[in-house]
Protein backbone atom coordinates (compact mmCIF):
# COMPACT_ATOMS: atom_id res chain seq x y z
CA UNK A 1 0.00 0.00 0.00
CA UNK A 2 1.98 3.40 -1.17
CA UNK A 3 1.14 6.64 -1.42
CA UNK A 4 0.81 6.22 -5.26
CA UNK A 5 -1.86 3.44 -5.33
CA UNK A 6 -3.83 5.47 -2.76
CA UNK A 7 -3.82 8.42 -4.87
CA UNK A 8 -5.04 6.32 -7.91
CA UNK A 9 -8.38 4.68 -6.01
CA UNK A 10 -8.97 8.83 -5.22
CA UNK A 11 -8.41 9.78 -9.00
CA UNK A 12 -10.72 6.36 -9.84
CA UNK A 13 -13.66 7.59 -7.76
CA UNK A 14 -12.99 11.41 -8.79
CA UNK A 15 -13.11 10.30 -12.48
CA UNK A 16 -16.13 8.11 -11.79
CA UNK A 17 -18.19 10.92 -10.41
CA UNK A 18 -17.19 13.23 -12.82
CA UNK A 19 -17.76 11.07 -15.77
CA UNK A 20 -21.76 10.15 -14.66
CA UNK A 21 -22.06 13.82 -14.43
CA UNK A 22 -20.89 14.44 -17.80
CA UNK A 23 -22.75 12.12 -19.31
CA UNK A 24 -25.68 12.21 -17.74
CA UNK A 25 -25.67 16.36 -17.10
CA UNK A 26 -28.97 16.85 -15.75
CA UNK A 27 -27.51 17.02 -12.48
CA UNK A 28 -25.11 19.76 -13.56
CA UNK A 29 -27.10 21.57 -15.75
CA UNK A 30 -30.26 21.67 -13.04
CA UNK A 31 -27.87 22.86 -9.66
CA UNK A 32 -25.88 25.33 -11.98
CA UNK A 33 -29.60 26.63 -13.48
CA UNK A 34 -30.79 26.64 -9.71
CA UNK A 35 -27.91 29.57 -8.61
CA UNK A 36 -28.16 31.43 -11.68
CA UNK A 37 -32.08 31.12 -10.41
CA UNK A 38 -31.73 32.03 -7.44
CA UNK A 39 -29.34 34.87 -8.35
CA UNK A 40 -31.79 36.50 -10.04
CA UNK A 41 -34.46 36.03 -7.69
CA UNK A 42 -31.87 37.65 -5.04
CA UNK A 43 -31.51 40.47 -7.35
CA UNK A 44 -35.40 41.32 -8.25
CA UNK A 45 -35.80 41.37 -4.12
CA UNK A 46 -32.92 43.86 -4.04
CA UNK A 47 -33.34 45.75 -6.90
CA UNK A 48 -33.50 48.26 -8.98
CA UNK A 49 -31.34 50.11 -7.54
CA UNK A 50 -28.03 50.29 -9.30
CA UNK A 51 -25.75 51.07 -6.33
CA UNK A 52 -27.78 48.49 -3.69
CA UNK A 53 -27.39 45.57 -5.91
CA UNK A 54 -23.52 46.30 -6.56
CA UNK A 55 -23.08 47.05 -2.67
CA UNK A 56 -25.30 42.92 -2.45
CA UNK A 57 -23.88 41.12 -5.02
CA UNK A 58 -20.75 39.38 -3.40
CA UNK A 59 -23.57 38.37 -0.65
CA UNK A 60 -25.69 36.75 -3.35
CA UNK A 61 -23.33 34.96 -4.89
CA UNK A 62 -22.59 33.28 -1.94
CA UNK A 63 -26.31 32.56 -0.90
CA UNK A 64 -26.84 31.19 -4.35
CA UNK A 65 -23.61 29.04 -4.36
CA UNK A 66 -24.71 27.85 -0.71
CA UNK A 67 -28.02 27.12 -1.83
CA UNK A 68 -27.19 25.31 -5.26
CA UNK A 69 -24.28 23.21 -3.89
CA UNK A 70 -26.25 21.69 -0.99
CA UNK A 71 -28.03 19.67 -3.44
CA UNK A 72 -25.17 18.86 -5.27
CA UNK A 73 -23.51 16.91 -2.48
CA UNK A 74 -26.28 15.20 -1.65
CA UNK A 75 -26.51 13.71 -5.43
CA UNK A 76 -22.73 12.81 -5.14
CA UNK A 77 -24.14 9.93 -2.32
CA UNK A 78 -27.23 9.41 -3.64
CA UNK A 79 -26.48 8.25 -6.94
CA UNK A 80 -24.29 5.51 -5.13
CA UNK A 81 -27.42 4.52 -3.04
CA UNK A 82 -30.08 4.53 -5.22
CA UNK A 83 -27.99 1.82 -7.64
CA UNK A 84 -26.51 -0.15 -4.44
CA UNK A 85 -23.13 1.29 -5.26
CA UNK A 86 -21.75 2.22 -1.92
CA UNK A 87 -21.50 -1.40 0.20
CA UNK A 88 -19.69 -2.40 -3.04
CA UNK A 89 -17.60 0.27 -2.45
CA UNK A 90 -16.88 0.56 1.08
CA UNK A 91 -15.92 -3.59 0.33
CA UNK A 92 -13.05 -2.75 -2.03
CA UNK A 93 -9.33 -2.86 -0.55
CA UNK A 94 -7.49 0.21 0.39
CA UNK A 95 -8.13 2.75 3.15
CA UNK A 96 -11.69 4.29 3.73
CA UNK A 97 -10.15 7.86 3.46
CA UNK A 98 -9.94 7.14 -0.44
CA UNK A 99 -13.31 6.82 -1.33
CA UNK A 100 -13.64 10.54 1.17
CA UNK A 101 -11.06 12.27 -0.99
CA UNK A 102 -12.45 10.72 -4.41
CA UNK A 103 -15.89 11.73 -3.29
CA UNK A 104 -14.61 15.01 -2.18
CA UNK A 105 -12.37 15.56 -5.94
CA UNK A 106 -15.41 15.09 -7.77
CA UNK A 107 -17.31 17.21 -5.50
CA UNK A 108 -14.39 19.82 -5.88
CA UNK A 109 -14.56 19.74 -9.78
CA UNK A 110 -18.67 19.71 -9.75
CA UNK A 111 -19.09 22.84 -7.66
CA UNK A 112 -16.04 24.87 -9.31
CA UNK A 113 -17.60 24.95 -12.65
CA UNK A 114 -20.85 25.73 -11.02
CA UNK A 115 -19.64 29.07 -9.42
CA UNK A 116 -17.68 29.96 -12.47
CA UNK A 117 -21.08 30.51 -14.32
CA UNK A 118 -22.90 31.73 -10.74
CA UNK A 119 -20.30 34.44 -10.61
CA UNK A 120 -19.91 35.44 -14.55
CA UNK A 121 -23.88 35.74 -13.64
CA UNK A 122 -23.64 37.88 -10.81
CA UNK A 123 -20.83 40.00 -12.29
CA UNK A 124 -23.19 40.46 -15.40
CA UNK A 125 -26.69 40.61 -13.01
CA UNK A 126 -25.42 43.14 -9.97
CA UNK A 127 -22.89 44.88 -12.54
CA UNK A 128 -19.46 44.43 -10.56
CA UNK A 129 -16.58 46.26 -11.74
CA UNK A 130 -13.63 43.95 -11.95
CA UNK A 131 -10.89 45.35 -9.58
CA UNK A 132 -7.20 45.17 -10.63
CA UNK A 133 -6.47 42.43 -7.81
CA UNK A 134 -9.24 39.91 -9.55
CA UNK A 135 -6.60 37.09 -8.92
CA UNK A 136 -6.69 37.25 -5.40
CA UNK A 137 -10.54 37.58 -5.72
CA UNK A 138 -10.70 34.13 -7.18
CA UNK A 139 -7.91 32.85 -4.41
CA UNK A 140 -10.87 33.86 -1.86
CA UNK A 141 -13.68 32.45 -3.79
CA UNK A 142 -11.45 29.05 -4.49
CA UNK A 143 -10.55 29.03 -0.78
CA UNK A 144 -14.43 29.21 0.41
CA UNK A 145 -15.04 26.59 -2.26
CA UNK A 146 -12.84 24.06 -1.03
CA UNK A 147 -14.55 24.91 3.14
CA UNK A 148 -17.83 24.49 1.55
CA UNK A 149 -17.27 21.26 -0.15
CA UNK A 150 -15.11 19.67 2.65
CA UNK A 151 -18.03 19.75 4.71
CA UNK A 152 -20.53 19.30 2.54
CA UNK A 153 -19.10 16.10 1.58
CA UNK A 154 -18.55 15.15 4.87
CA UNK A 155 -22.19 16.18 6.38
CA UNK A 156 -23.62 14.63 2.95
CA UNK A 157 -22.12 11.40 3.46
CA UNK A 158 -24.65 10.76 6.84
CA UNK A 159 -27.30 13.25 5.34
CA UNK A 160 -27.90 11.52 2.64
CA UNK A 161 -28.87 8.17 4.37
CA UNK A 162 -30.45 9.41 6.82
CA UNK A 163 -34.75 10.21 6.56
CA UNK A 164 -35.45 13.88 5.83
CA UNK A 165 -31.66 14.02 3.77
CA UNK A 166 -33.27 17.31 1.65
CA UNK A 167 -33.70 18.99 5.58
CA UNK A 168 -31.05 17.85 7.04
CA UNK A 169 -28.06 18.40 4.98
CA UNK A 170 -28.56 22.29 5.17
CA UNK A 171 -29.85 22.34 8.85
CA UNK A 172 -26.29 20.75 9.27
CA UNK A 173 -23.91 22.40 7.26
CA UNK A 174 -25.16 26.11 6.94
CA UNK A 175 -24.40 26.76 10.56
CA UNK A 176 -20.81 25.26 10.39
CA UNK A 177 -20.59 27.18 7.45
CA UNK A 178 -20.44 30.71 8.76
CA UNK A 179 -16.95 31.22 9.40
CA UNK A 180 -16.64 30.71 5.40
CA UNK A 181 -19.56 32.91 4.42
CA UNK A 182 -18.52 35.80 6.59
CA UNK A 183 -14.42 35.39 5.60
CA UNK A 184 -15.52 34.74 1.94
CA UNK A 185 -17.66 37.82 1.43
CA UNK A 186 -15.47 40.05 3.89
CA UNK A 187 -12.64 39.37 1.83
CA UNK A 188 -14.11 39.47 -1.46
CA UNK A 189 -16.21 43.21 -0.44
CA UNK A 190 -12.66 44.47 0.87
CA UNK A 191 -10.93 43.65 -2.45
CA UNK A 192 -13.79 44.89 -4.81
CA UNK A 193 -13.14 47.87 -2.77
CA UNK A 194 -9.43 48.45 -3.56
CA UNK A 195 -8.82 46.73 0.29
CA UNK A 196 -7.99 50.59 1.62
CA UNK A 197 -8.51 48.86 5.38
CA UNK A 198 -5.70 45.64 4.49
CA UNK A 199 -8.42 43.62 6.27
CA UNK A 200 -7.91 41.16 3.33
CA UNK A 201 -5.64 39.12 4.55
CA UNK A 202 -6.69 38.37 7.82
CA UNK A 203 -9.86 36.87 6.40
CA UNK A 204 -7.89 34.84 3.92
CA UNK A 205 -5.81 33.42 6.88
CA UNK A 206 -9.04 32.59 8.54
CA UNK A 207 -10.32 30.64 5.24
CA UNK A 208 -6.68 28.86 5.22
CA UNK A 209 -7.00 27.78 8.69
CA UNK A 210 -10.10 26.64 8.70
CA UNK A 211 -10.06 24.70 5.32
CA UNK A 212 -6.99 23.17 7.08
CA UNK A 213 -8.25 22.55 10.40
CA UNK A 214 -11.85 20.77 8.56
CA UNK A 215 -9.77 19.07 6.18
CA UNK A 216 -7.88 17.36 9.16
CA UNK A 217 -11.06 16.07 10.90
CA UNK A 218 -13.29 15.26 8.56
CA UNK A 219 -10.42 12.88 6.96
CA UNK A 220 -10.14 11.53 10.52
CA UNK A 221 -13.84 11.29 10.77
CA UNK A 222 -15.08 10.07 7.71
CA UNK A 223 -13.66 6.60 8.92
CA UNK A 224 -16.36 6.47 11.34
CA UNK A 225 -18.69 7.72 9.62
CA UNK A 226 -18.84 5.53 6.36
CA UNK A 227 -19.41 2.32 8.01
CA UNK A 228 -22.49 0.51 7.10
CA UNK B 1 -30.56 -19.22 9.75
CA UNK B 2 -29.62 -16.29 12.75
CA UNK B 3 -27.78 -13.38 12.82
CA UNK B 4 -24.85 -14.20 14.71
CA UNK B 5 -23.39 -10.60 15.52
CA UNK B 6 -26.27 -8.78 16.67
CA UNK B 7 -28.03 -12.00 18.79
CA UNK B 8 -24.75 -12.15 20.76
CA UNK B 9 -23.90 -8.42 20.87
CA UNK B 10 -27.58 -7.56 22.50
CA UNK B 11 -27.56 -10.58 25.07
CA UNK B 12 -23.93 -9.70 25.95
CA UNK B 13 -25.27 -6.25 27.15
CA UNK B 14 -27.94 -7.83 29.05
CA UNK B 15 -25.90 -10.46 30.71
CA UNK B 16 -24.15 -7.33 31.97
CA UNK B 17 -25.35 -5.83 35.06
CA UNK B 18 -24.49 -2.77 34.64
CA UNK B 19 -25.80 -2.18 31.73
CA UNK B 20 -28.97 -4.11 31.97
CA UNK B 21 -29.72 -1.70 35.21
CA UNK B 22 -29.58 1.87 34.37
CA UNK B 23 -27.67 4.19 37.27
CA UNK B 24 -30.84 5.55 39.21
CA UNK B 25 -31.05 9.69 40.17
CA UNK B 26 -31.54 10.05 43.69
CA UNK B 27 -34.41 12.09 44.10
CA UNK B 28 -32.04 14.11 46.43
CA UNK B 29 -30.47 15.90 43.95
CA UNK B 30 -33.47 17.52 42.48
CA UNK B 31 -34.09 19.06 45.55
CA UNK B 32 -30.92 20.13 46.40
CA UNK B 33 -30.44 21.71 42.73
CA UNK B 34 -34.03 23.33 43.07
CA UNK B 35 -33.16 24.54 46.44
CA UNK B 36 -29.64 25.76 45.38
CA UNK B 37 -31.11 27.74 42.53
CA UNK B 38 -34.24 29.41 45.18
CA UNK B 39 -31.68 30.42 47.95
CA UNK B 40 -28.91 31.60 45.38
CA UNK B 41 -31.72 33.84 43.51
CA UNK B 42 -33.04 35.09 46.66
CA UNK B 43 -29.71 36.21 47.88
CA UNK B 44 -28.97 37.88 44.92
CA UNK B 45 -31.76 39.63 44.74
CA UNK B 46 -31.79 40.67 48.53
CA UNK B 47 -28.20 41.30 48.42
CA UNK B 48 -27.30 43.10 44.92
CA UNK B 49 -28.33 47.16 44.90
CA UNK B 50 -29.91 48.42 42.01
CA UNK B 51 -27.29 49.30 39.49
CA UNK B 52 -26.32 52.42 37.93
CA UNK B 53 -27.59 52.57 34.40
CA UNK B 54 -29.73 49.72 34.42
CA UNK B 55 -31.53 49.92 38.09
CA UNK B 56 -33.09 46.52 38.76
CA UNK B 57 -32.75 45.13 35.16
CA UNK B 58 -29.38 43.80 36.45
CA UNK B 59 -30.88 41.06 38.08
CA UNK B 60 -31.86 39.20 35.07
CA UNK B 61 -27.83 38.39 34.74
CA UNK B 62 -28.43 36.08 37.69
CA UNK B 63 -29.60 33.49 35.66
CA UNK B 64 -28.31 34.85 31.95
CA UNK B 65 -24.92 34.60 32.74
CA UNK B 66 -24.84 31.47 34.44
CA UNK B 67 -26.57 29.54 31.96
CA UNK B 68 -24.38 30.94 29.40
CA UNK B 69 -21.41 29.35 31.14
CA UNK B 70 -24.06 25.96 31.54
CA UNK B 71 -24.24 26.28 27.91
CA UNK B 72 -20.47 26.28 26.81
CA UNK B 73 -19.92 23.56 30.00
CA UNK B 74 -22.70 21.27 28.45
CA UNK B 75 -20.97 21.60 24.98
CA UNK B 76 -17.66 20.48 26.25
CA UNK B 77 -19.44 17.69 27.66
CA UNK B 78 -21.07 16.49 24.24
CA UNK B 79 -17.59 17.42 22.94
CA UNK B 80 -15.42 15.26 25.32
CA UNK B 81 -17.60 12.33 25.29
CA UNK B 82 -18.19 12.09 21.43
CA UNK B 83 -14.49 12.16 21.06
CA UNK B 84 -14.46 9.12 24.01
CA UNK B 85 -17.11 7.71 22.01
CA UNK B 86 -15.29 7.28 18.85
CA UNK B 87 -12.02 6.31 20.43
CA UNK B 88 -13.84 3.53 22.32
CA UNK B 89 -17.22 3.23 21.43
CA UNK B 90 -18.59 2.57 24.46
CA UNK B 91 -22.76 3.16 23.90
CA UNK B 92 -23.31 4.94 27.35
CA UNK B 93 -21.06 7.81 26.09
CA UNK B 94 -23.27 8.36 22.97
CA UNK B 95 -26.45 8.10 25.81
CA UNK B 96 -24.14 10.73 27.73
CA UNK B 97 -23.09 12.92 24.83
CA UNK B 98 -26.67 13.19 23.51
CA UNK B 99 -28.17 13.68 27.37
CA UNK B 100 -25.60 16.99 27.59
CA UNK B 101 -26.91 18.20 23.96
CA UNK B 102 -30.73 18.23 24.78
CA UNK B 103 -29.70 20.21 28.61
CA UNK B 104 -27.12 22.74 26.67
CA UNK B 105 -29.40 23.88 24.10
CA UNK B 106 -31.98 24.22 26.75
CA UNK B 107 -29.22 26.21 28.43
CA UNK B 108 -28.21 28.46 25.07
CA UNK B 109 -32.14 28.89 24.32
CA UNK B 110 -32.98 30.18 27.95
CA UNK B 111 -29.12 32.06 27.37
CA UNK B 112 -30.62 33.57 24.14
CA UNK B 113 -34.45 34.29 25.03
CA UNK B 114 -33.10 35.82 28.72
CA UNK B 115 -30.41 38.09 26.76
CA UNK B 116 -32.86 39.05 24.14
CA UNK B 117 -35.59 40.54 27.02
CA UNK B 118 -32.41 41.92 28.69
CA UNK B 119 -31.26 43.94 25.33
CA UNK B 120 -34.42 45.27 24.70
CA UNK B 121 -34.48 47.84 27.46
CA UNK B 122 -30.78 47.85 27.91
CA UNK B 123 -29.78 48.76 24.07
CA UNK B 124 -33.12 49.71 23.15
CA UNK B 125 -32.77 46.69 20.69
CA UNK B 126 -34.07 42.64 20.86
CA UNK B 127 -30.62 41.66 18.68
CA UNK B 128 -27.62 42.96 17.64
CA UNK B 129 -24.76 41.31 15.10
CA UNK B 130 -22.39 41.09 18.15
CA UNK B 131 -20.14 38.67 18.30
CA UNK B 132 -21.06 36.60 21.47
CA UNK B 133 -24.86 37.13 20.30
CA UNK B 134 -24.43 35.95 17.21
CA UNK B 135 -21.64 32.85 17.67
CA UNK B 136 -24.27 31.67 20.79
CA UNK B 137 -27.02 31.47 17.92
CA UNK B 138 -24.95 29.53 15.72
CA UNK B 139 -23.92 27.02 18.33
CA UNK B 140 -27.36 26.98 18.90
CA UNK B 141 -28.53 25.75 15.59
CA UNK B 142 -25.45 23.03 15.49
CA UNK B 143 -26.83 21.85 17.99
CA UNK B 144 -30.48 21.85 16.46
CA UNK B 145 -28.55 20.10 13.37
CA UNK B 146 -27.17 17.38 16.05
CA UNK B 147 -30.31 16.40 17.56
CA UNK B 148 -32.24 16.82 14.40
CA UNK B 149 -29.51 14.22 12.94
CA UNK B 150 -30.62 12.12 16.18
CA UNK B 151 -34.06 12.11 15.58
CA UNK B 152 -33.97 10.98 11.57
CA UNK B 153 -31.89 8.05 11.92
CA UNK B 154 -33.13 4.67 13.17
CA UNK B 155 -30.00 2.65 13.47
CA UNK B 156 -28.43 3.03 16.92
CA UNK B 157 -24.73 2.32 15.64
CA UNK B 158 -25.41 4.86 12.62
CA UNK B 159 -27.18 7.19 15.29
CA UNK B 160 -24.01 7.09 17.99
CA UNK B 161 -21.06 7.53 15.20
CA UNK B 162 -23.13 9.90 13.26
CA UNK B 163 -23.58 12.40 15.91
CA UNK B 164 -20.79 11.73 17.64
CA UNK B 165 -18.71 13.01 14.77
CA UNK B 166 -21.35 15.77 14.55
CA UNK B 167 -20.29 16.74 17.90
CA UNK B 168 -17.14 16.68 17.80
CA UNK B 169 -16.69 18.85 14.88
CA UNK B 170 -19.44 21.18 15.95
CA UNK B 171 -17.51 22.01 18.90
CA UNK B 172 -14.42 22.31 17.03
CA UNK B 173 -16.29 25.13 15.16
CA UNK B 174 -16.99 27.07 18.02
CA UNK B 175 -14.16 28.95 18.75
CA UNK B 176 -13.73 29.64 14.79
CA UNK B 177 -17.32 30.88 14.91
CA UNK B 178 -16.66 33.43 17.69
CA UNK B 179 -13.03 34.53 16.43
CA UNK B 180 -14.95 35.04 12.98
CA UNK B 181 -18.32 36.71 13.98
CA UNK B 182 -15.88 38.97 16.34
CA UNK B 183 -13.70 40.27 13.41
CA UNK B 184 -16.86 40.80 11.86
CA UNK B 185 -18.27 42.96 14.41
CA UNK B 186 -18.40 43.61 18.31
CA UNK B 187 -20.43 45.78 20.51
CA UNK B 188 -21.31 43.59 23.76
CA UNK B 189 -20.81 44.79 26.75
CA UNK B 190 -17.19 43.29 27.92
CA UNK B 191 -18.45 39.65 29.33
CA UNK B 192 -20.00 39.87 32.95
CA UNK B 193 -17.63 37.73 35.14
CA UNK B 194 -16.68 37.99 38.93
CA UNK B 195 -13.56 39.64 37.92
CA UNK B 196 -15.21 42.50 35.77
CA UNK B 197 -17.83 42.65 38.44
CA UNK B 198 -18.72 45.32 41.13
CA UNK B 199 -18.07 43.02 44.51
CA UNK B 200 -21.56 43.75 45.08
CA UNK B 201 -22.96 41.37 42.63
CA UNK B 202 -20.08 38.79 42.47
CA UNK B 203 -21.30 36.65 45.20
CA UNK B 204 -24.88 36.19 44.18
CA UNK B 205 -23.83 35.29 40.56
CA UNK B 206 -21.05 32.94 41.50
CA UNK B 207 -23.98 31.10 44.48
CA UNK B 208 -26.29 31.26 41.09
CA UNK B 209 -23.25 29.54 38.65
CA UNK B 210 -22.81 26.61 41.58
CA UNK B 211 -27.18 26.54 41.78
CA UNK B 212 -27.33 26.26 37.94
CA UNK B 213 -24.47 23.70 37.75
CA UNK B 214 -26.50 21.79 40.13
CA UNK B 215 -29.44 21.84 37.70
CA UNK B 216 -27.65 21.34 34.67
CA UNK B 217 -25.68 17.89 36.54
CA UNK B 218 -28.98 16.63 37.52
CA UNK B 219 -30.75 17.66 34.13
CA UNK B 220 -28.17 15.56 32.80
CA UNK B 221 -28.50 12.65 34.62
CA UNK B 222 -31.91 12.18 34.67
CA UNK B 223 -31.79 12.50 30.95
CA UNK B 224 -29.33 9.82 30.50
CA UNK B 225 -31.17 7.57 32.86
CA UNK B 226 -34.11 8.03 31.38
CA UNK B 227 -31.98 6.96 27.77
CA UNK B 228 -30.55 4.02 29.30
CA UNK B 229 -33.84 3.12 30.04
CA UNK B 230 -35.37 3.23 26.67
CA UNK B 231 -32.01 1.40 25.09
CA UNK B 232 -32.52 -1.08 27.34
CA UNK B 233 -35.68 -1.66 26.62
CA UNK B 234 -34.71 -1.70 23.07
CA UNK B 235 -32.42 -4.44 23.28
CA UNK B 236 -35.26 -6.72 25.28
CA UNK B 237 -37.35 -6.31 22.53
CA UNK B 238 -34.41 -7.24 19.63
CA UNK B 239 -33.40 -9.86 21.92
CA UNK B 240 -36.70 -11.54 22.29
CA UNK B 241 -37.55 -10.99 18.66
CA UNK B 242 -34.77 -13.01 17.89
CA UNK B 243 -35.91 -15.69 19.93
CA UNK B 244 -33.31 -15.09 22.77
CA UNK B 245 -34.33 -15.01 26.28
Amino acid sequence: MTWRDDWRRVRAIARKDVTTELRAKAGFNSVASLGVTILILLGLALGPDAEALRNASVGAVWLATLFSGVLAFNRSFQVELESGALEPLLLYPGPRWTIFAGKLLGNLIFLTLMVAIVVAAGIVLFGVQIPADWPSLIGVLALGVVGLVVLGTFYASMASRSRAREVLLPLLLFPMLVPVLLAATTASKALLGADVMHEAGAWIRLLVAYDLVFLIATFIAFEHVIEA
Amino acid sequence: MKPEGQLNSSSDRLRDPSAARPPRTSIWLAFVSIGAVIVAQTYAILTSPAEGDMGHLQKIMYVHVPAAWMTFLSFFVVFAFSVRYLWQRRENDDLLAASAAEVGATFNGLTLMLGMIWGRPAWGVWWVWDARLTSTLVLFLIFVGYLALRAFTDDTQQKARWSAAVGAIGALNVPIVYMSVKWWRTLHQPPSSPATLDPRYTMGLRLNAIALLLVMIYFIRKRYEIARLERATEHMAEAAAMGGK
